[in-house]
């Protein structure tokens, strides 16, 4: 029986809330307001134009691309889509800022409230399917880098990601778990990756999460939340929320109070500690920009963002369960978006799906695990994938020589008929011979018939692997099944 | 053509330069000269920051080729000053400032590309307010730019010549260049053009492109040209107006042939005066000159309206919000880290660098206006002063589109006095905010405004004529000015003292 994630206390049972805030850069060739690079790990200060540097008298000019892969990754979440939405100044300084101010969305987000839906999943702990709020995605700068190992005494600016766009999504606090947490990202990240307008890539930063966590009583009012600062893992985040609303929970259990601030989290330690408090909070005097008019969308452009969207993970998943594929590996196959093209680039070619889905999860993922390889470079294309299949299909080899075959593909890239034909690995379906080859093994193991027709019946699989190994594995199996059968009557 | 001397030249308007150096009177390179005599010769006016004989005198020797191969420009042969607010490539670039002291841009603004494109040359760049933030000239970091004009009658005291294009105004009264950039945000064409005898047009926001302007208040800030008369004014505006994909704010409407559509009839035109501009306690030759200004419109052949603008009275305190609260925002990328001044006490961090480095790179002016902007914009007053300078901006631009009903252009005085005595008013802020009084509602509203000479004062002094016009209706503005130019009969000059 599933039970709701409870942090016990002293005092009771604690649920945890959670919010999050995901950073996602967006793809896009050039920033959000000028025309500079994006490209990740380029040399410090490559990628950096006027604008970037904010010398005097640059201006920013809204990046269409970037606007777009917003837009489409609103219509993803089914989110309502602002036709007039306005960029607001925050203004703060640091040294990785060079205008004194991002350029981002508070009063007027291009993207309204949306949802995404995460998978019922008994491992973690995740009772039914559930659905996540997301209350807006702005578009904003990104910001430089310090550098503060390059000099003793001073710090360095990195200006390449200053600019760069971002897409701010903003759940809402509907998640009760760090799994839930785990899951919204997971999903949140392949939506992304399927609209491709971002990579999701946490490691290099392109997707990053600001954690909002608090606990109450089940059945409380919200308590008061922390918001911890750029973690970026799936991992860190659970992590995070798993420490942080324990920790919350003793404050308040020795009678203590959760102060509102800002948290980093340590992912050495696990652990989250106190940045600065909402005392220490900055005044970022927000304002709608003067360089920038506001931003009108219209139906054209709208129209493109809608046609250009691909089918999205549910909808894909649905409709390969709708083709007889199982749950779970309905689930395998969507979840990491280069998988499903493949998978669809499989059944394009004409293979029966349920069959292919087996394979593509057992098989193929198999053998990339081994080989520690990703889809992306499979050493095996979807077409040499079909051929294989198409000579299962049809009787041509079994499925223990398909294995065979496959080892062999993988090994000289050649394709499946040709190693069949090469190797005479194809399956003998002549019941002459799988006859001849039974009489044969019954006649030398006499006694074991005894004892199978005295009613040994387990006997039976001793006779199809003598029969297999006699025929080098080539028998096909239903046949030599027939044939046993008849002949021990 | 021998005939010529060097001081005709410095007299000559643009067009005259243009068309003279066209039909082969002189060379560019004589006019060129001519001027950067005067400028060396003006040193006591404070006009130029920077100087650069050798940028007007290249255009100029390119302006000789290209007549020699019969493939004139718009501009060719014609020396013009820049306010030291444009981005100038290879030039030092400071808004007057210490902080920009030293900076050298590698980078040319949009609109002075356009007049070097139409080939004009630069004699130098010219002094401001800092960060074009005054009315006196007197914010500069490189002292006070002191006005050609003085008084009659014995009072020598130096005059402020406007602001913040001082420098441009001062320049161009005493013929130091025939033509300048400005650029207004609440009046620094117009008003510095008023107290100096000459013209500027402050066209419709958006009209010319403000990339690579140093920026003050980015809704506000407009460039524009000044020039001794209206016609030159048409020629300079038409060379840097243009839709520049590299604002944002930019309009994407062609450029209008100005100098081609000017035509002082005012017949079947309706010229506005405003009830509201006539203040209690008006200056008595300020109301002299604007009747007169009335007269002369009537004279043209135009019909007088009386009209109202209720919300002007809010128009000042608005743009001192709405001005300051941009600056603030803008300013701030001015932090010691990248370019310009940096003060870095010994052993002190990022916090104590910003600190040091605008304490001593900005003015008292551009801190007062740094602190306001800071105040109007921070938690608990946002609504109070900003959102609400906002909603009442709307209601100024609501005026004028109901004005429009009634007339086709607006006449006002420029400014509320004429140029008064440097130091006079820097001691209080308010007062010389008040200077722009009667220019800051065109600015709130995007509206093109030009001010044309309308006469003297008691003193002696220049008083100008505000023509504020429809939205994209600068063919209007210019015309309407053109009409009060024929009969002003303005021919007066300030002595030569420096």
């Amino acid at each position: 029986m599933m039970t709701d994630y409870r942090i016990k206390g002293e005092t009771g049972e604690w649920e945890v809330v959670i919010g999050l805030e995901v950073h996602a850069q967006v793809t896009s060739n050039a920033k959000l307001f000028s025309g500079a690079a994006t490209a990740f790990g380029a040399e410090p200060n490559t990628q950096v134009s006027l604008v970037d540097a904010a010398m005097p008298g640059m201006l920013p000019v809204p990046n269409r691309e970037c606007i777009r892969q917003a837009v489409r990754t609103g219509m993803a979440i089914e989110a309502q889509i602002n036709r007039w939405s306005r960029f607001d100044r925050k203004n703060y300084f640091y040294a990785d800022l060079p205008q004194g101010y991002q350029i981002s969305q508070l009063y007027h987000p291009l993207v309204g409230e949306g949802a995404l839906t995460i998978e019922a999943d008994d491992k973690a702990g995740i009772a039914a399917d559930k659905v996540i709020g997301i209350e807006r995605i702005h578009v904003e700068q990104d910001a430089g880098k310090l550098m503060h190992d390059q000099h003793p005494t001073m710090s360095y600016v990195d200006l390449n990601r200053s600019g760069v766009a971002l897409m701010e999504i903003v759940s809402r606090p509907d998640m009760r778990s760090p799994a839930e947490a785990g899951a919204y990202l997971r999903k949140l990240r392949a939506i992304l990756r399927y609209v491709g307008s971002c990579d999701g890539n946490m490691e290099e930063g392109s997707m990053r999460a600001d954690v909002n966590v608090s606990v109450r009583k089940p059945g409380d009012e919200f308590g008061t939340r922390t918001e911890t600062k750029n973690v970026n893992s799936v991992r860190f985040v659970m992590q995070a929320i798993e420490y942080e609303a324990r920790r919350q929970v003793e404050v308040l259990e020795s009678g203590g109070a959760i102060v509102q601030e800002t948290r980093l989290f340590n992912p050495d330690s696990g652990t989250t500690r106190t940045m600065r408090s909402k005392e220490d909070a900055h005044d970022y005097r927000y304002f709608p920009d003067p360089d920038l008019l506001p931003l009108e969308l219209d139906d054209a452009f709208l129209e493109e963002c809608r046609a250009s969207l691909p089918e999205l993970p549910d909808a894909k998943r649905a409709r390969y369960e709708g083709l007889g594929i199982s749950a779970y590996n309905a689930a395998v196959l969507t979840a990491e978006v280069e998988s499903a093209r493949w998978f669809d680039a499989l059944l394009d070619a004409g293979v029966e799906a349920k069959a292919a889905a087996n394979w593509v999860t057992s098989e193929l993922f198999g053998a990339l695990n081994r080989m520690g390889r990703d889809i992306t470079d499979s050493p095996v294309s979807p077409a040499q994938a079909a051929e294989l299949l198409a000579l299962i299909a049809d009787g041509t080899i079994s499925g223990s020589i398909a294995k065979q075959v496959f080892e062999k593909m993988l090994e000289s890239g050649d394709g499946a008929a040709a190693i069949v034909e090469r190797e005479g690995l194809k399956q003998e379906s002549d019941t002459g011979a799988i006859e001849a080859a039974v009489d044969a093994v019954l006649a030398a193991n006499a006694d074991k018939v005894a004892e199978y027709r005295g009613g040994k019946e387990a006997l039976f699989g001793f006779f199809v692997g003598q029969t297999m190994k006699a025929m080098a594995g080539k028998g096909n199996p239903k046949l030599v099944n027939e044939v046993l059968r008849a002949r021990l009557g | 053509m021998t005939s010529i001397t060097v001081s005709d030249l410095t007299n000559l308007t643009v067009a005259q330069i243009r068309d003279g150096h066209r039909a082969g009177d002189f060379s560019a390179v004589d006019v060129a000269e001519a001027f950067v005599a005067a400028v060396d010769a003006a040193d006591a006016l404070n006009a130029f920051i920077v100087k650069t004989p050798e940028h007007a005198l290249a255009a100029a020797k390119q302006a000789d080729a290209d007549r020699a191969a019969g493939s004139l420009k718009p501009l060719s042969g014609v020396p013009i000053g820049m306010k030291d607010l444009f981005a100038t490539k290879g030039v030092q670039t400071t808004a007057a400032s210490h902080m920009l002291e030293g900076f050298v841009p590698q980078y040319e603004s949009s609109v002075s590309q356009r007049l070097w494109d139409a080939g004009a040359g630069m004699l130098g760049k010219l002094n401001l307010d800092q960060f074009a933030m005054g009315s006196s000239n007197e914010t500069s970091y490189f002292g006070n730019v002191i006005s050609p004009w003085k008084r009659k009658g014995g009072d020598n005291a130096a005059l402020a010549p406007g602001g913040s294009s001082g420098g441009s105004s001062s320049a161009i009264a005493a013929r130091l260049c025939p033509a300048a950039t400005g650029t207004d945000t609440g009046g620094s064409i117009r008003q510095p053009a008023a107290f100096t005898g000459i013209s500027g047009i402050k066209p419709t926001y958006g009209r010319c492109s403000r990339w690579g302007i140093v920026a003050f208040a980015s809704s506000l800030d407009q460039a524009g040209p000044m020039a001794r008369d209206v016609r030159d004014c048409a020629i300079m505006l038409e060379a840097m107006s243009g839709f520049d994909p590299k604002d944002a704010t930019s309009l994407d409407l062609p450029v209008p042939q100005w100098e081609a559509g000017l035509n002082a009839d005012m017949r079947g035109k309706r010229v506005g005066v405003p009830r509201e501009y006539r203040v209690d306690g008006i200056d008595a030759d300020i109301a002299r000159v604007w009747d007169e200004g009335i007269r002369w419109m009537k004279d043209a052949g135009a019909e007088i309206v009386d009209i109202s603008l209720p919300h002007t009275k809010y128009a000042l305190p608005t743009y001192y919000i709405i001005a300051p609260a941009e600056a603030s925002s803008n300013l701030a990328r001015y932090d010691g880290v990248r370019y310009g001044l940096r003060d870095l006490p010994e052993g002190s961090g990022l916090q104590d660098m910003y600190a040091a480095t605008r304490a001593a790179g900005f003015g008292p002016e551009v801190k007062r206006r740094i602190m306001i902007g800071t105040y109007v914009l921070s938690a608990g007053f946002y609504d109070a002063y900003y959102t609400q300078a906002q909603k009442v901006r709307t209601l100024i631009a609501r005026d004028f589109e109901a004005a429009w009903a009634h007339c086709d252009v607006i006449l006002t005085p420029t400014a509320p006095s004429a140029a008064f005595a440097l130091g006079d008013k820097s001691a209080d802020p308010l007062a010389m905010y008040l200077n722009d009084v009667f220019a800051v509602p065109a600015s709130l509203a995007g509206l093109p405004a030009m001010s044309v000479p309308g006469g003297l004062d008691r003193d002696g002094l220049p008083l100008g004529l505000q023509i504020i016009g429809k939205a994209f209706d600068e063919q209007g503005v210019l015309n309407a000015g053109l009409a009060i130019e024929q009969r002003s009969g303005f021919a007066a000059r300030p002595d030569k003292w420096w």
